[in-house]
């Protein structure tokens, strides 16, 4: 069956299953290896993607579910070579350790300050609670997603 | 003793000892560029950006010039494994001299080609200038011979008030490709012609299958080949979700016949089973101990707890002509490669491993083993790569735990509250089951084979170091002690290397004892453990965690906040560490700060470090409140995030951390310091806080009630 995805602002056309998981299609078709496999459950976070404005795990998401959906990856977050607030911020904090779970949490991040240019600490606790860092960068990554809102609000 | 022969080559500096030849570990290119060659590997620690800042330091070229080798059998150094917070002293030491030498040797060639002594020389980012006017550059000097020579270990390298890269935070050179989506890991490999492989785990350990009907699985879509060898099965696919569904099939029509009979999950089991009992350090003084005034005795407990790696291992391989290539996340390729030999059947160059990063692993996860699974698939599809995933269950249910534990304490302080008496018996299972075992094979698909190479025995890295018996031995100075380690051999679970060993629970049952003891003695616990302790740095870590957490002698907590100290120097020679940590007690008990003291040596990258301790404490915090591997009598029940949750970004505290610099002092590993002390810290913020003391981890809340019952 041929499902069309709209992806980092990009048609594709591909060949799959409905029922296969999007983030194998981002992956394995679209080669778009960002969006990581951590769970396959839907529980940790590792293959958030943004859907029409919204932070949805890709790993338990048929395919079929997201044709027609704008979906954004890691690999959509930079424009013209400009790289995101968020991903600028995630440098200038050094909020990484073995790094796994930041695709997730950008895109969560992202979703974040798309609806909530100005969200306090808990509020951006409360946006990761789908998401997990098993290194203990928290504190890190919490840091820089304040950092990138201050940056976009001045 | 034995006497060293006078010609015997000089012992050299870190791995630089087995890897003796400079081309082994640097070449300086023509185009401008140096290329690094490391065999300690990324675990998710930041170890290859400290190996680059060591490198232009020696040099004296722009870190940007400094590329990194992945490491790989081939031509890599074996380094061994990249475990124990070792690889600062060992491969940043290594590369330090020989870039030392390195950069000699292009002096000499430099002073030679402008007809001036050495002493004329000065660099600057790889130019040579001569005082008298003159200049060459490291990429005209350089040439194929210029490093093809063993190491003198006469050159030394820069003094501390040197160094200008050495001791700043230089930023992660990973970083950028990881936030921008470039493939950065093994599971992003992608191979010409790459198939995908899931292998059917048993539902149990020891399971034997005893029924499985192929041709309802062959039969699927996408199907390329089903692999079956004993009881070891997999699959192989074209596409990844068409390996899923066959796993899912294969998992329903697969029948086991089960044999495990695991035990509680109390660790108590251990004080019941057959253990090889060792004294590991005796002190006695009659006269101290008839000043004897109040005994205590206690026992603490930990869990298995499980790695948890956020991303399950995964490994890619071909067999072509004979010969495998494994891609890997394994923490020792040279290590691996020889235990593939003993499953595999063929010899080591046949067999080329090569490191590609995975998720952050604390210890011996399933890495190894994903390395072994897609070996084992790819010999059965010759000249096509195959990628083996493991699920998130596979993780859960089959990487190495770190050992459940039991340690009883007594002790006994004087009329002065000090100690007189200490003695420590700690019971677990080995904590070393990584290839290369010294007997059998320490990768799980061989165990499952028609012909199996059985496991090798589990044991423990020897003292000072130590596995279960780490940081058993209290640094404090006690007249009488006795440490007994009683090691259980037999373990139902298979259990490894998990970050900081035995220092986890021997460190929380130390620390927790000391404030048991010091408020047995009516003490302020900081004060009563710099009564006991001589060494200046270990002094200074706990004074200074104290002071930056604004510690009050004696004070109390208010029966829902409280805070905690802990401390211990890691392994007992390598990085000093010191954490106090304010706990809130309401439905569940929260750590919300922590402040963390550190002494690593000469600190190379202190924003590295501070990276390290931060994630160590709340790690720790995660394990020490939330983490036990569940299990039935049958099998491990623990198979997702739901089953095993650890601290979430609503949970983590905030972490400071100070850093004591000692330039003088040779660089010291902090990626395990952490563990112990901040485990001990929550244990006493409970007690501060509340009046009772938890000794189970995890410490929850219903441990909390209980206790106060």
């Amino acid at each position: 069956m041929t499902i069309t995805l709209i992806v980092n602002e990009a048609e594709h056309r591909v060949a799959a299953d409905p029922e296969t998981p999007l983030l194998y299609v981002l992956r394995n078709d679209l080669k778009l290896k960002a969006t990581r496999f951590g769970c396959g459950q839907g529980q940790c976070g590792a293959c958030t993607v943004v859907m029409d404005g919204k932070a949805v795990a890709s790993c338990d998401l048929p395919v079929s579910a997201a044709a027609g959906k704008t979906i954004t990856t890691v690999e959509g977050l930079s424009t013209g070579g400009k790289l995101h607030p968020l991903q600028r911020a995630f440098i200038a904090e050094q909020a990484a350790q073995c790094g796994y779970c930041l695709s997730g949490i950008l895109m969560a991040a992202k979703a974040l300050l798309d609806a909530n240019a100005r969200p306090s600490e808990a509020e951006i606790r409360a946006a990761l609670t789908d998401n997990f860092c098993r290194c203990g960068t928290h504190q890190r990554i919490i840091r820089a997603i304040q950092r990138a809102a201050d940056e976009v609000a001045t | 003793m034995s006497e060293t022969p006078v010609n015997a080559p000089r012992k050299l500096p870190g791995s630089l000892e087995a890897n003796r030849r400079l081309d082994r570990w640097l070449r300086i290119n023509r185009d401008g560029t140096v290329t690094v060659f490391p065999g300690k590997v990324e675990i998710g620690q930041g170890i290859l950006t400290v190996f680059t800042q060591i490198v232009a330091e020696e040099l004296d070229v722009a870190l940007e010039r400094v590329r990194l080798a992945p490491s790989d059998t081939s031509y890599s150094p074996d380094e061994g494994i990249t475990s124990g917070s070792r690889s600062v002293q060992e491969g940043g030491i290594a590369l330090l001299h020989a870039a030392a030498e390195a950069r000699d040797l292009l002096l000499q060639r430099a002073a030679s080609r402008l007809g001036v002594s050495l002493e004329q020389l000065a660099v600057e980012d790889g130019v040579v200038t001569a005082r008298s006017g003159g200049a060459i550059t490291y990429w005209d000097l350089t040439s194929e011979e210029l490093l093809a020579r063993e190491a003198t270990g006469d050159i030394a390298p820069k003094s501390p008030k040197e160094h200008t890269l050495i001791g700043t935070p230089v930023p992660r050179h990973d970083i950028p490709g990881k936030i921008s989506g470039a493939p950065a890991y093994v599971q992003d490999l992608e191979l010409p012609g790459m198939l995908h492989g899931r292998i059917v785990r048993p539902p149990s350990p020891g399971a034997r299958l005893t029924a499985f009907d192929e041709a309802q699985v062959r039969s699927m879509p996408g199907i390329v080949e089903v692999v079956r060898d004993g009881s070891f099965l997999g699959v192989i696919a074209e596409r990844e979700e068409q390996a899923i569904r066959a796993l899912n099939r294969c998992k329903r029509i697969a029948q086991w016949h089960e044999i495990s009979a695991l035990p509680g999950t109390d660790p108590r089991y251990l004080l019941r089973a057959d253990a090889k009992t060792e004294v590991i350090s005796e002190k006695s003084d009659e006269a101290a101990l008839a000043r004897s005034k109040r005994s205590l005795e206690a026992e603490y407990t930990r869990p298995f707890i499980a790695h948890a790696s956020m991303a399950p291992s995964c490994a890619v391989a071909t067999h072509d002509k004979g010969a495998f290539t494994v891609w890997t996340h394994s923490q020792g390729i040279y290590p691996l490669r020889t235990e593939l030999t003993k499953v595999l059947g063929v010899p080591e160059r046949a067999i080329t491993v090569i490191h590609v990063e995975g998720a952050g692993c604390y210890g011996h996860n399933g890495a190894d083993d994903a390395a072994c699974d897609a070996a084992l698939l790819a010999r059965a599809v010759p000249g096509r790569p195959v990628r083996v995933q493991w699920m998130r269950e596979d993780e859960f249910g089959w990487e190495p735990f770190g050992s459940a534990m039991v340690v009883r304490m007594s002790g006994a302080v004087d009329g002065e509250g000090r100690i007189v008496n200490w003695t420590h018996d700690l019971w677990s299972h080995g904590h070393s089951t990584r290839p290369v075992g010294r007997d059998g094979a320490n990768l799980l698909g061989a165990w499952y084979l028609e012909k199996p190479v059985p496991a090798a025995t589990p044991g423990n890295p020897p003292l000072p170091a130590g596995g279960s018996h780490r940081n058993a031995i209290p640094l404090y100075e006690f007249p009488n002690q006795r440490i007994t380690n009683h090691l259980v051999l037999r373990a139902p679970l298979r259990t490894s290397a998990l970050r900081s060993l035995g220092a986890h629970p021997n460190v929380f049952a130390i620390e927790s004892f000391m404030d048991e003891l010091a408020a047995a003695a009516g003490a302020d616990p900081v004060e009563f453990r710099l009564r006991h302790l001589k060494d200046p740095r270990a002094r200074a870590v706990i004074e200074a965690a104290a002071e930056e957490a604004g510690w009050r002698k004696g004070g109390k907590g208010d029966g829902a906040r409280g805070r905690g100290i802990g401390f211990a120097r890691y392994k007992n020679v390598g990085c000093y560490a010191a954490v106090v940590v304010e706990v809130e007690i309401g439905n569940e008990i929260a750590v919300r700060r922590a402040w963390a003291a550190v002494d690593a040596g000469l600190a190379i990258n202190p924003d590295g470090i501070a990276n390290q301790i931060e994630g160590g404490v709340i790690q720790t915090v995660s394990w020490t409140l939330k983490e036990q591997v569940q299990y039935d009598a049958q099998r491990v029940t623990t198979l997702n995030w739901t089953d095993y949750p650890i601290l979430s970004f609503a949970e983590a505290p905030a972490v400071e951390v100070t850093l004591i610099n000692r330039p003088g002092e040779p660089p010291l590993g902090t990626g395990e310091g952490a563990q112990g002390p901040t485990a001990a810290a929550i244990g006493n913020a409970v007690f501060n806080a509340m009046g009772v003391r938890v000794r189970d981890m995890p410490l929850t809340r219903e441990r909390v009630i209980a206790a106060l019952a």
